[in-house]
This record gives C-alpha cells, sequence and structure tokens, in this order.
C-alpha cells in the first residue's frame, strides 16, 4: 500500500544522487592521490572510489543515502530547518545562500528514517561540501533531533561524519552543540540503543571531540583525516613536520580509536551485519 | 560600569597576575588533598583536581592551571590539557558522583592542546567522552570561567549546571587569533575577531550560555584579588545552595544544554 510513496520516494533520492555528482562541464575527474584520469560517470558508479588506486572522494550526502539505504525505504526528517545567524555576523546569510545555492542542501546535514537489509535505522550523514560541514546551531539541532527521534523510536543510530569543524560565524553556539549533541546521545545510550558513528574524510574539531567519538561500534573509511586538531594547527605548534600517515584512518584504529576500517565497497553489508548482531537475540 | 572593549577584556583575562586555580584553592577551600594521574598512562599537569572542603562540605574541585611563574607554565604546558588530564579529570567526577559531593570547576585554558602525543592518544575521545559522561552526572555541578575559556579543551569541564564567568573573562569557540587565522588567514586580526565573536561575559549572558557574571573588582581581578576571591566566593555558595535543594539535576541540565542554538526558519 506503501509502494507508490516508495517509489516517489526513491525516485526522489535518486535525483538528488545525481544532483551530487553534477559538475557543470567536467566529464573527466583527477584521482588527487594517484593522478590517474576516469570518467566522472564511472567514478559516481563506484560510489567515488577511484577505480585504480581506491582513493576515496568526499561523497554528497544524498549520493550516500542513496547508496546504503534499501531502495525506496528513505524518508528525510527536518529537511526544511537551515541555519540562522545567532550572531548577525556580517555576511553570513549570504554565504548561506550561496552555499544552498550551489550545494542544493539545506544545511552541512541530511538526517533520515530508511532501512538497511530490511532493519529500520535513523541516519545522519554530514556533507562537506556545505561550509566544509562545519557544525552550525542548526547542524547541532538537526542532529540532536535525530537522535532523539531515535532514542523515541526504539531505532539504532548511524552517523556518518564529515566536518571541517566548528562553524566560525556562529561562535560559542557552534561549541555548545558539542554538548547538546552528546548529552542527547547519553539519553539515547541509557536506553540500551545501538548508535554506530562512521568517520569520513575529514572528520576534525567539534565533530571528533563529541558524538563522531562517542558511537558504540565506530567506522571509519580507508585513508579518512581523522582527529581534533587539524594537522596545520599542530604543525604550527611543534614545528615540525608530521609523520606519513599521521591522523589517517589507518594511523586510528593503530591507536585504538576506531573498530574497523571499512572500504566504501563494504560499508553497506557491514552496517547491516552490524544491525543484525544488535537485534534481539543476535540472529539473522 | 565596565567600559572595557572584547579586546581589552581578553587582554584582561590573560593578565599573568590574574588569580588563578591556584588562588581560588587556597583562597576559597580548606582541606584540599591532590589526586593526580588518569591511571591510565600519565598525570597531566596542566589540569589540577582533589577533594577539598568548601564551607565545611566536602567538594571535588578541578581546574586548568596556567603556570604564573616560567618554568611552571612549562611543566602546565601554559594550561593547555591533554587527553590524559581530562581522563584525570573524568575520574575525579566520577568519584564525586560516587560520595555524592558536588563538583566544581574552576576554568582558565586558551584550548586543548594540538599537539602529536595529544592527539595519538585520542584528544577528541577524551572531551567527548566528558561531555557525555558529565551530562548526566547526578551531584550538582558548577563551572566558573576565570580568564579565558576557549574550545572544546574548554567545555571539557564545563557541562554544568550553572556556568559563572568573570565579568573581563572571555568564553569563545577558539582564540581570537584563531579565530581570524581560520576566517581571514590573517591571525593578526584578532581585535577585529574580538569583536564580533559575542566573547565577554555580558555577550554570553544576552545568548544564554552562562548563568551568571560574577563582578571583579575596577582594574580587573588582578588589582585587588583578595576581593575577586571575595565575590567568587559568594556567587558560587549562592548556587550551590540553590543546586543542593534542587532535585533531578542531569533532567535540569539536559533542559539547559537542549535549548541553545536556536535554529532558523523550518520554511524553505
Amino acid at each position: 500500500m506503501n509502494t507508490i510513496f516508495a517509489k516517489r520516494r526513491n525516485r526522489l533520492l535518486a535525483m538528488k544522487a545525481i544532483r551530487d555528482n553534477y559538475m557543470s562541464g567536467e566529464k573527466q575527474i583527477t584521482c588527487p592521490k594517484c593522478g590517474q584520469e576516469s570518467q566522472r560517470k564511472t567514478v559516481s558508479e563506484a560510489l567515488s572510489v577511484c577505480p585504480n588506486c581506491g582513493y576515496h572522494w568526499p561523497m554528497g550526502a544524498y549520493h550516500r543515502l542513496s547508496s546504503i539505504l534499501d531502495s525506496g525505504s528513505f524518508r528525510e526528517l527536518n529537511a526544511r530547518l537551515t541555519a540562522a545567524d545567532p550572531l548577525a555576523f556580517p555576511g553570513y546569510r549570504a554565504k548561506l545562500t550561496a552555499a544552498q545555492k550551489k550545494t542544493g542542501l539545506n544545511e552541512a546535514v541530511v538526517t533520515a528514517v530508511g532501512a538497511i537489509g530490511g532493519r529500520k535505522c535513523v541516519t545522519a550523514v554530514m556533507d562537506s561540501r556545505f561550509f566544509m560541514g562545519s557544525m552550525s546551531a542548526a547542524v547541532g539541532e538537526k542532529i540532536t533531533r535525530a537522535i532523539e527521534f531515535a532514542a523515541k523510536t526504539k531505532l539504532p543510530l548511524i552517523i556518518f561524519s564529515a566536518s571541517g569543524g566548528a562553524r566560525m560565524q556562529e561562535g560559542i553556539l557552534s561549541l555548545m552543540q558539542m554538548a547538546k549533541t552528546s548529552a542527547a546521545l547519553a539519553k539515547f545510550s541509557e536506553k540500551g540503543l545501538l548508535y554506530i558513528s562512521v568517520l569520513t574524510d575529514p572528520t576534525t574539531g567539534g565533530v571528533t571531540a563529541s558524538f563522531a567519538s562517542l558511537g558504540d561500534v565506530i567506522l571509519a573509511e580507508p585513508g579518512a583525516l581523522i582527529g581534533f586538531a587539524g594537522p596545520r594547527v599542530i604543525q604550527q605548534t611543534i614545528g615540525e613536520t608530521l609523520p606519513e600517515g599521521f591522523q589517517r584512518a589507518e594511523y586510528q584504529e593503530e591507536h585504538g580509536f576506531v573498530d574497523a576500517v571499512v572500504p566504501r565497497g563494504e560499508l553497506r553489508e557491514t552496517l547491516s551485519r552490524l544491525l543484525c548482531l544488535h537485534e534481539k537475540g543476535g540472529r539473522v | 560600569m565596565n567600559t572595557l572593549t572584547a579586546a581589552e577584556r581578553v587582554a584582561v583575562a590573560r593578565h599573568p597576575q590574574r588569580p588563578n586555580i591556584t588562588d581560588y584553592i587556597n583562597g576559597l577551600f580548606t582541606d584540599f588533598f591532590e589526586q593526580r594521574g588518569d591511571r591510565f598512562s600519565r598525570e597531566d599537569p596542566a589540569i589540577l583536581g582533589g577533594v577539598a572542603l568548601y564551607h565545611d562540605r566536602p567538594v571535588t574541585v578541578i581546574g586548568t592551571r596556567k603556570g604564573k611563574t616560567g618554568e611552571e607554565s612549562i611543566r602546565c604546558n601554559f594550561g593547555m590539557p591533554s587527553p590524559e588530564g581530562y581522563r584525570k579529570a573524568l575520574r575525579l567526577m566520577q568519584q564525586a558522583e560516587k560520595f555524592h559531593r558536588p563538583v566544581i570547576t574552576f576554568i582558565d585554558t586558551s584550548g586543548a592542546y594540538p599537539g602529536l602525543e595529544a592527539e595519538a592518544k585520542g584528544q577528541g575521545e577524551a572531551i567527548a567522552r566528558n561531555l557525555f559522561e558529565m551530562s548526566r552526572l547526578t551531584v550538582p555541578v558548577i563551572s566558573i570561567i576565570t580568564g579565558e575559556g576557549n574550545s572544546g579543551g574548554a567545555l571539557a569541564l564545563a557541562v554544568a549546571d550553572r556556568v559563572l564567568m568573570l565579568e573581563n573573562a572571555v568564553y569563545a569557540i577558539l582564540s581570537p587569533e584563531g579565530f581570524a587565522s581560520i576566517l581571514w588567514r590573517d591571525a593578526a586580526r584578532h581585535e577585529e575577531a574580538c569583536g564580533l565573536m559575542k566573547l565577554t561575559a555580558p555577550d554570553l549572558m544576552n545568548l544564554g550560555v552562562i548563568d551568571g557574571v560574577i563582578p571583579e573588582p575596577e582594574g580587573g581581578a588582578h588589582t585587588n584579588p583578595v576581593q575577586a576571591l571575595r565575590e567568587v566566593d559568594r556567587a558560587l555558595n549562592r548556587h550551590l545552595t540553590a543546586l543542593l535543594k534542587s532535585s533531578d539535576l542531569p533532567a535540569a541540565r539536559y533542559r539547559k544544554f537542549r535549548k541553545l542554538g536556536v535554529p532558523g526558519k523550518e520554511e524553505a
């Protein structure tokens, strides 16, 4: 009975996913790691992974959702919630409008209810194209609402982080989102519900120092930069060049902060297995 | 009437002779017993903490420590804590929970330390864990920002029922120099940043981020530390007395942080 709506939702998500990969005039894309040129379309179909070296490009939120969720299961939450300008910061509103126009996103995170392998879950996906995925009060609010919704409906929660850190133009209110989201996760956790945090390139600053680091299970994409302070700041502080591979996903796994580094092509299957393992009795 | 500009307040907040955590502990508490170490790997002197009596009541007191002499500053890493420091603070807060002691934190830090070692030990995870756990402590938690409170490094000790600030203290997402450097790639524009960041106590009171402003003597707390401490004592005592009578503090604390950051329009 839901099929018409499911089909429509599926079509809508597919269209938004295509838009995530659209760049006018550019049919070719060059891998920043190995330098190989590939067809943009080929790369997009391979989940934005370089066919030659396996480099993971940052992925648009809708493209990500379309690659993770069962087809037709996507239902967006609080889609129209956008940033305010709490500090009346000069030029901020204009920059927001420009970012919205350019990316087709309302904010740096998309939250949704969906299913993976038939198991319902709440997901939040950050998008680094919008203000570098920085944490505005609206981002904090959308994530907090998603956490609270998951707690209320007793659903597992999956957050894909991608963030350059704080939203400078919202100052202290950006900082407060760290406390807000972490407190919401504490309440969520007390209900015995599962939270899987997926760290993608880049996950830094206030996002690392709040919800991204609080998963029951923490996964990371290969090569993702993950850390609190950014490499440039650290380099300035210590005055030496940073070691090869510093703050990458593999480094974080080695240092005990990530359960597993999972290539993008295996993420959906891994998440599906984890949701299954955490169901009552853990049976398939 | 305080007529200092935001940039002038930043300078007062960083004054080397401004009362620090050691002065507050010596002046306001008795029988302080320092507790060291995170029980995993290291003692971080950038955070000082322990148990003490406050008006004859046992409390846990924790604060970031900037040194006053060059030697002390180096030992304390200029008040920039490492993950071990935050984990020690969490250990002490959870002990306060066990023994039903209020938690009082004093904050004066330019931020969490951005170094190789700190990253390797999980600076982000340590801060996140503190935010998570502080939000659900059932004992009263009061945080006082006494100098500068920057970044997640300050917030990691400030998920409190009452967040108070000294009149000339500043509280911000990061230092004005860092702010200018990130936004305009020009750290020299820090004074301009001060004016925009809303980092002074009255600004933060207006935004609902803090719950009270503690008056300072004319010219700043360093000009008359005795009077400054007396004002801190008065505010602390008043808020603690009120909190000890309240029930279900975690729920109230959750509501307090939950409402910070009002979303914009919801209609596209």
